[in-house]
């Protein structure tokens, strides 16, 4: 199958309905393999123990970015070629990123507190994170509140490309201003700043977090296209009446 | 295994973590059974898609 045929919603389930349980599998082996590591990677020099929160920090702050980057481009397909399948990607990812990047702020707090001695402070990646988070929550309001899904779907490409120039400031806060936040360590010019013995349960919990989130996605998507067929039917039974 | 003086914070993380993921799963294996539930019930009333009517 080319990957055009997968623009096809129902080429795309049939899809789906092959990929989901290997995808499945795959995240539930990641996850275990990756959890086991990090429980037995050893304590950071200055963390200590609370090194382990990064293994759930890092990845969802990874993913909470990657999938709004993945709606920006799924946005762009809604608003100038109108592809069903852009609107389904970008309506199914929302929630999803929505809550990746709760998770991101609430473990982010959580290791705060021990390591800077508060849960929160308001430095730019901090908040420019709940800047997203809030996005996010603007995205979902558009998307369940609009009467006309279409007009709802532009309106969330729309916001979603706007929200886009966070990503940027997301990313360079810490280059940009004076942060309480570390700077970036994994993904850097010059490389890795991290000890191969904690870098590596960090990897393979990455790749655990994008598998769950690719399993989530193409879930959610076929959810979506379901919940616009019984719609379409719906109209066609209101029709007959 | 010993996770520190800092225990407490761990293991609310991996909680929140645990949740979380939880709560998406529940919410996509839900959704599904729900869509499909009405698509039977609709198709058990005779409706069908227009690209379904035509075949």
């Amino acid at each position: 199958m080319a990957l055009i045929d997968l623009a096809n919603p129902t080429r795309f389930l049939a899809f789906c309905q092959r990929a989901l349980p290997w995808l499945a599998g795959a995240t539930a082996i990641a996850f275990v393999i990756g959890i086991v590591m990090a429980f037995n990677a050893p304590d950071d020099y200055q963390q200590g123990a609370t090194v382990k929160i990064m293994f759930l920090h890092v990845p969802a702050a990874w993913l909470a970015m990657a999938c709004w980057a993945l709606m920006s481009a799924a946005a762009l397909g809604t608003l100038v070629w109108r592809h069903p399948l852009a609107d389904v990607t970008a309506k199914a990812a929302a929630p999803i990123g929505a809550a990746l990047t709760l998770m991101c702020l609430v473990t982010g707090s959580l290791w705060g507190r021990p390591m800077w001695g508060t849960y929160w402070v308001w430095d730019a990646r901090l908040t420019s994170v709940l800047v997203l988070f809030l996005l996010y929550l603007g995205v979902l309001a558009l998307y369940w509140t609009a009467d006309d899904p279409n007009r709802g779907a532009r309106g969330a490409a729309v916001l979603i490309l706007v929200g886009a120039i966070n990503l940027p400031v997301i990313k360079f806060s810490v280059d940009w201003w004076n942060t309480l936040h570390q700077p970036a360590s994994v993904l850097r010019i010059g490389g890795s700043a991290i000890d191969p013995s904690i870098l590596h349960p960090l990897l393979l919990m990455a790749l655990a977090f994008l598998l769950l989130f690719l399993t989530l996605l193409l879930a959610a998507m076929r959810n979506e296209i379901l919940r616009r067929r019984v719609r379409a039917m719906q109209m066609l039974q209101a029709q007959r009446a | 295994m010993n996770l520190g003086a800092h225990a407490d914070f761990i293991v609310a993380a991996y909680t929140v973590a645990v949740l979380v993921v939880a709560g998406l799963i529940a919410w996509v294996a839900l959704d599904y059974s729900a869509q499909r539930r009405l698509l039977g019930d609709l198709e058990s009333r005779g409706i069908k898609r227009r690209s379904r009517a035509k075949r």
